[in-house]
């Protein structure tokens, strides 16, 4: 039994905002499973519980920006648990007859109830004077309460539905319980709102007053952006959001910066990357690739990053408390550029361990996420280091601001032709510069750049990353 | 594919792939990577939306040919 608590899901997260909850009362979570999704400053994302039980409340509502640390919602026990308690102690009798004396008694033999059990009645809207206990001295079980609820005719019954399509029903004014569902034990679906909406002649967002969602929750609307393009809200009232989302980030962001600025003595170094070999067996394998599993150099330069990271434990770990903890493992922060403006830098777990097109593969599907405001906690909680790929915009270098509590940010710039003299011989060659800022609190420069001499070696055999 | 075909790819590819960007408020001769601020994963993620779409796979060494917003229509043209 516990308190679910609003993470923190990273160094610079002070606060989080409830975007949707993925759960409901009643449900029973694993450690792992995702129950909500938060919005902070920087992104949305989703999270996970980290115990097993039965949500018994949920007390944070949608749109609710709470501190770090706040309880969210209530886990019980697991069912079987539950269900103990009142076999082992159901109320006495006597407290019954003292409540039914204090009040007059709807039902005189008021059946022995859980508090936890009574709460899901309570929440499911079952009145349990209405039930046959079947559990000791007739008390009344969880799984009673939910074959009452199974019982009630098919029009009373609560409806099941997601929570986004509970919103977008609300933003539609479309009335729930009038559509059928579609969806596992007959929940209704987005699409299934959609459809009902399209149905009626006069479908479109509900006239009354805004969206009851998008002001307080606007990175819940990112995602369904592409999803129900013909139940948005008037176009106009987009950009205002969109523009508040950037400030906020933005805000974020020089916060952050600032704080590593004011305590990280950085020191930074360059060095130009030999990417002959590197780029002539990318585009080899290319050519025999269909482009859904194309490489781009930067899956060669970040996995080159992580494996030098492993091998120079000073650029990878957190420095906390006036102390250096360099971490065993290599989760590579990957500085993903936003289109509408900033940026976030999520993880690639493990990166030093991966193959080059599971690294591929993962960094595809992170930015595409990145993109759309999807990302889970951990990926943003935990970047044991940093790589900004920023050059693969065009830029011939870039010098990062390392984002504590890490302590290094490796930089590459855009991959060029350059004149290249080796043994006394000019020529053209694929090269890029990296660049390395790191925390003087924990590493040298002669550490640092064993680190960038390391990436220089493993670029020279591509085919071993 | 005749002109229009392979404009209709290419506004629905770059609606996926950069949504901010609407194809008939930039120019013809805009660059995808530095105008448009495709990076190389958009890119990619381009070239292959227009291939699941239109069946035209446009190999890594043609890339220079499809830099530009007309170029890359023309090559679906050309190829599809």
């Amino acid at each position: 039994m516990g308190d679910f608590l609003m993470p923190s899901l990273g160094a610079d997260m002070e606060h989080g905002k409830i975007v949707e909850w993925l759960v409901k009362p009643g449900d029973y979570v694993r450690r792992g499973d995702l129950v909500a999704v938060v919005d902070t400053d920087k992104t949305v994302m989703d999270v996970e519980s980290f115990q097993e039980g039965v949500v018994a409340d949920l007390l944070v509502d949608i749109g609710e920006t709470v501190p770090v640390g706040t309880p969210l919602a209530r886990i019980t026990q697991t069912p079987a648990e539950v269900g103990a308690p009142s076999r082992e102690a159901p109320p006495p009798r006597p407290v019954a007859a003292k409540v039914e004396a204090a009040k007059p008694a709807p039902s005189p033999e008021a059946p022995p109830i859980a508090p936890p059990v009574r709460h899901l009645a309570h929440r499911l809207g079952v009145d349990t004077g209405r039930i046959h206990g079947t559990g000791k001295d007739g008390a009344i079980t969880r799984a009673d309460v939910e074959h009452a609820v199974a019982a009630r005719p098919a029009g009373t019954r609560r409806v099941r539905s997601s929570p986004r399509a509970r919103r977008l029903a609300a933003e539609l004014g479309v009335e729930l319980s009038s559509v059928p569902g579609t969806g596992p034990e007959g929940a209704v679906t987005v699409e299934d709102v959609q459809a009902a909406a399209a149905r009626r002649p006069e479908a479109g967002p509900r006239e009354a007053g805004p969206p009851a969602v998008a002001p307080e929750a606007p990175g819940a609307v990112v995602p369904e952006a592409g999803a129900v393009p013909e139940a948005r809200a008037p176009a106009a009232e987009k950009p205002p959001e969109g523009r508040e989302r950037v400030a906020t980030l933005r805000r974020a962001i020089g916060a952050l910066m600032s704080r590593s600025k004011q305590t990280i003595p950085h020191y930074y170094l360059s060095t130009t990357l030999d990417l002959r070999a590197a780029v002539g067996w990318m585009q080899t394998v290319n050519a025999q690739r269909p482009v859904a599993s194309r490489l781009v150099p930067s899956a060669l330069l970040l996995k080159a990053a992580a494996l030098a990271a492993k091998d120079v434990p000073e650029v990878n770990g957190f420095y906390l408390d006036g102390a250096y903890r360099p971490s065993a493992a290599v989760h590579l922060g990957v500085a993903v550029a936003l289109r509408q403006g900033g940026l976030v830098a999520p993880a690639i777990h493990d990166a030093d361990t991966l193959a080059l097109d599971e690294l591929m593969e993962q960094l595809r599907d992170l930015v595409s996420r990145a993109r759309a405001g999807r990302l889970q906690r951990a990926e943003m909680a935990d970047p044991t280091i940093t790589v900004t790929n920023l050059g693969d915009l065009g830029v011939e270098s870039v010098y990062g601001v390392i984002y504590p509590p890490q302590v290094a940010m490796v930089g590459f710039g855009r991959v060029l032709e350059q004149p290249w003299a080796e043994n006394g011989m000019l020529g053209v060659r694929a090269a890029a510069i990296a660049t390395l800022s790191a925390d003087h609190r924990v590493s040298d420069g002669l550490r640092g750049g064993r680190f960038l001499a390391r990436i220089q070696e493993l670029l020279q055999k591509p085919d071993e990353l | 594919m005749n002109e229009q075909d392979a404009r209709a790819a290419v506004r629905a590819a770059l609606g996926k792939v950069a949504p901010d960007v609407e194809l008939d408020d930039v120019g013809g001769d805009a660059r995808l990577r530095q105008d448009l601020e495709l990076d190389s994963l958009d890119f990619l993620r381009l070239v292959e939306t227009i291939d699941t779409a239109t069946g035209v796979d446009i190999p890594e060494r043609d890339y220079p040919a499809v830099a530009t917003v007309d170029g890359l229509i023309s090559y679906l043209a050309a190829h599809g």
